[in-house]
Order: structure tokens, then sequence, then C-alpha cells
């Protein structure tokens, strides 16, 4: 048997790209040390290994850090190659797709999040949470063209694009938990909502996603933060 | 080039963006068709080819499109792997490295310097170039890690990271010229200055990248453009 990797993930339990970096070293099933950072109190470990965006998930290989969760989930395919199911699909331009609903997910869901968190006014988190609503619309469209009819974006298992979006869930239960709004509608968006629904179950998201309680005790954490340092200026 | 292929380019001659991916398909030398898009008045193939954006540039390849510089980029490489030379290395450390790089090149240096060239302001202008700047300076630092001593990002040839900031380089010149500001200050960033100046000689680039002279005629307009609507509304604001 193959010695075990020099494999650390520094982490945050509640970051989708960190949750999204686990789920792929779970796809593969490369064992790996977990080391939980604190943001508000960086390590030196994590200044050292991302000093140019000092973030995580930074994954740590035989002493070579590895920064961005869509660089580090790529690096996973292709150094575990040989292991488990493949997270980018092997064709090109199904890769280009992959790779664009990915980069979509990162530009606008996760921005329009943290809008909704930190909006100061009502006006303001209602401009975020209608961006909010307009991008789960335009996922619900890419589901149906990228799944062909199966359970998931991949196909009939996870790929790239379930765990890039699928990452997010615990941060759309956060919101439902604190302003009551419900973005992964059966009404609206019934072919995500049901794929939200299998994608929870799969072990992937089992084993890694924490439980809303602990997102939502972070994310009063981070507006306490913010507003502590809106107050300073 | 392989036999059957139907490349077309949707794109408009001054973006950086469309520039780039006319860099990695001269780079490994495959034949295109360009298509140049009234961005005023976008053609119903480039609606239908980028929903969600509508923005150029946009690879059409036998028909199917694909869409986001860099992403087509990395197309390129993958679905012409047998042609010409790679432009992401082989190593998936280094490939993560490039990867990492090119996507820094667009947060960090990219937004904040259109920031600066779009400011309504002199503090949001400021704002822009000092994190331009310092992104820059960044950079210095990557250039030394990745070439290895060599010319490129890419160490001894162009890689994904030499064609996202390559991309740049007409419009780079042509703040220049425009302002006497030097984005790469051969002072302050040698390494940087001197791979602009190889880089810039290379026949692919040069067929490429926009003449300087047409670029700073457009941005001159535009920020005509711009000030004429600023000062028109605020005629409407005392009206």
């Amino acid at each position: 048997m193959a010695a075990k990797p020099d494999l650390k993930l520094l982490g945050m339990s509640v970051s989708p790209f960190v949750i999204r970096v686990r789920m792929a070293l779970h796809m593969k099933g490369v064992s790996h040390e977990y080391i939980e950072q604190d943001l508000f109190n960086k390590s030196e470990l994590l200044l050292e290994s991302s000093p140019v965006e000092k973030k995580v998930p930074v994954l740590i290989h035989d002493g070579k850090p590895v920064c961005d969760s869509p660089a580090i989930v790529q690096y996973i395919d292709e150094v575990w190659a040989a292991t488990g199911p493949p997270i980018l699909p092997a064709d090109p331009y199904e890769r280009a797709v992959a790779r664009f609903w990915t980069a979509y997910v990162d530009d606008k869901l996760f921005p329009a999040y943290v809008g909704t968190a930190k909006a100061a006014t009502e006006e303001e988190r209602t401009q975020q949470i209608n961006e909010m609503f307009a991008v789960m619309g335009q996922l619900e469209e890419a589901f149906a063209q990228c799944s062909n009819g199966k359970a998931f974006f991949a196909g009939d298992s996870i790929g790239n694009l379930d765990i890039a979006v699928g990452c997010n869930l615990l941060l759309l239960e956060v919101l439902r938990s604190m302003y009551g709004v419900e973005f992964v509608d059966t009404g609206r968006t019934p072919l995500l909502a049901a794929w939200a629904k299998r994608f929870g179950e799969t072990d992937a998201a089992r084993e890694v996603v924490p439980d809303v309680h602990v997102a939502v005790e972070y994310a009063k954490k981070r507006q306490a933060y913010w507003a502590a340092a809106a107050a300073t200026k | 080039m392989a036999g059957g292929d139907d490349l077309k380019l949707l794109g408009a001659w001054a973006s950086p963006f469309v520039t780039r991916v006319k860099l990695a398909l001269n780079f490994k030398g495959l034949s295109f068709e360009d298509v140049e898009e009234d961005l005023s008045n976008k053609s119903e193939l480039l609606l239908s080819s980028n929903p969600v954006h509508k923005k150029v540039p946009v690879l059409v390849h036998n028909g199917k499109p694909i869409c986001e510089s860099v992403i087509i980029v990395q197309y390129i490489d993958e679905a012409f792997a047998g042609i010409g030379p790679a432009l992401l290395p082989s190593d998936p450390y280094e490939r993560a490295i490039a990867r990492f790089w090119a996507a820094y090149v667009d947060d960090k240096l990219v937004a904040p310097w259109v920031q600066s060239l779009r400011a309504k302001t002199e503090e949001e202008k400021s704002e822009g170039l000092k994190q331009t700047f310092a992104a820059v300076e960044t950079l210095e630092g990557a250039l030394r890690e990745c070439s290895k001593g060599e010319g490129y990002f890419g160490g001894e040839t162009v890689g994904l990271v030499d064609i996202s900031l390559g991309s740049l380089l007409s419009w780079l010149n042509a703040t220049e010229v425009i302002s006497g500001t030097k984005i790469f200050d051969p002072v302050k960033t040698p390494l940087l200055a001197a791979w602009m100046e190889r880089f810039s000689k290379l026949d692919a680039a040069k067929a490429a990248l926009p003449e300087v002279d047409r670029v700073v005629e457009f941005a001159k307009k535009r920020q005509a453009q711009a000030a004429a609507a600023a000062a028109a509304s605020e005629t409407n604001v005392r009206a």
C-alpha cells in the first residue's frame, strides 16, 4: 500500500471554499491532517503558507503550499488521478463548462452572501437578497443543461460543479436561519431544490459539512467584527 | 492544424481579454476567424453564445461556445494538446502555481487598474493605482520565483501567466503615453520591465497585441465621453 501522503489542509470549518476542498479530498479518499484556523488571529503557518492572500484553504503537500480553492481542487484531481472518481470531466469542452459555472458561483454567490450579511440597511439587504435569487435562477438553468436529466451536475455521481455549488448550501441555510429567506425553493428552482436534497445526503456532504448553528455563530461573530471595524472608522 | 477544426473568436480589438485568447491561439499556431463585435450592438451569435454574461471574448469551436478568457486559454491548451507548445506545465504543482498567478493578475492587478481608469474622483483613482502598484510588486516576486532564471513566468517558454499578463501590454504602454505613468517601472520592478520588452518582441505577441496609438486614441475618446457624461448629469442635477 502506498505510504500515507504528507498532506495538511489549513481550513476553517464553515468556509465554503474549505468545504469544497475537503469534499474533493473525500472523493479521492486521500488521508490528510486537517488543521482548523482562527481567522481572527492567523497562525504563523497560515501566514507563511499563504503569504500573498493570507487566506484559507491552503493545501500543504510534502511541505509545498497550494492556494486558491479552484487551483487546489484541480491539483487534487491531477495528483490523485489514479484514485477514486475524476473530479473534473475528461472532455476539454465539458471541463470548460464546469470551470465556467464554478467561476460564476464564486464571482456571484459568495459576494452576495457576504453582502447580505454585511448590509447596513434593509434596502441594501433586499438588494443583495435579490441578487442571490437571480444567481439561483441562473444555476437552475445551468443544472438543467449540465445534468442532462441525471441526478447531479456531473451526471450519475458528484463532480467538480456539484461540490462548487454544494459547498455554498450551508451559507444559504445560514441566511434562512438569520433572515427567514428560502433560497433553495421548490417553487422557484425545483431542479436545484431536488439536487440540494440529494447532495446533502452524499457521504462527502455528511462527512464534511458542519451543522448550521456552527455557521450561524461564525456569521454573527463576523458581523460583530465588521460592526466594530465600521464604528472605529 | 487538425482537419475540420472551425475556430471563430468573437471579440473587440481593444479588449485585453480578447487579446489574451489571440495570444493563446497564436502561440499554439492555430488559425481562426477573427470576428469583430460592435459592443453597442451585439450580434445574435454573441448573445446566444454567451447568454449569461453577453461579453467578449467567446471562442466558438466547431459551433460550441467557450466563455471567459482564462477558461478559453486552458481549453485551447487541452483541446489542442498535441499541437504547438503546451501553455501549462506538465507538473501538477507548477500548474497550480500558474493557475494561482493567472487568477491573481485578474483579481488584484486588472480589477483595481480598471477602477483607476474609470474613476470619477481623484480619491478613487489614486486608491486604484495604489492597489495596482502593490500587485505589480508582488508579481515581480512571482516572476523571480516562477521563471527560475529563465525569461518567462512559464520558464523557458511562454505559459498561462505570461499570456494573462501579456494581454495587457498595449494598455500598459498606452497608460504611459497618456499619463506618463510606467506601471512596470524598470527601477522598482526590473524583471517585469525586461519581461515586457522580451514578450513584446515575440511574433505571436506582435500579431495579437493592438497598436498602442490606436489604444491611446480609444482611451482618450472614452475619457472624453465619460467627462461629457459627468458634466451633462451635473447640469441635469442643477437644472
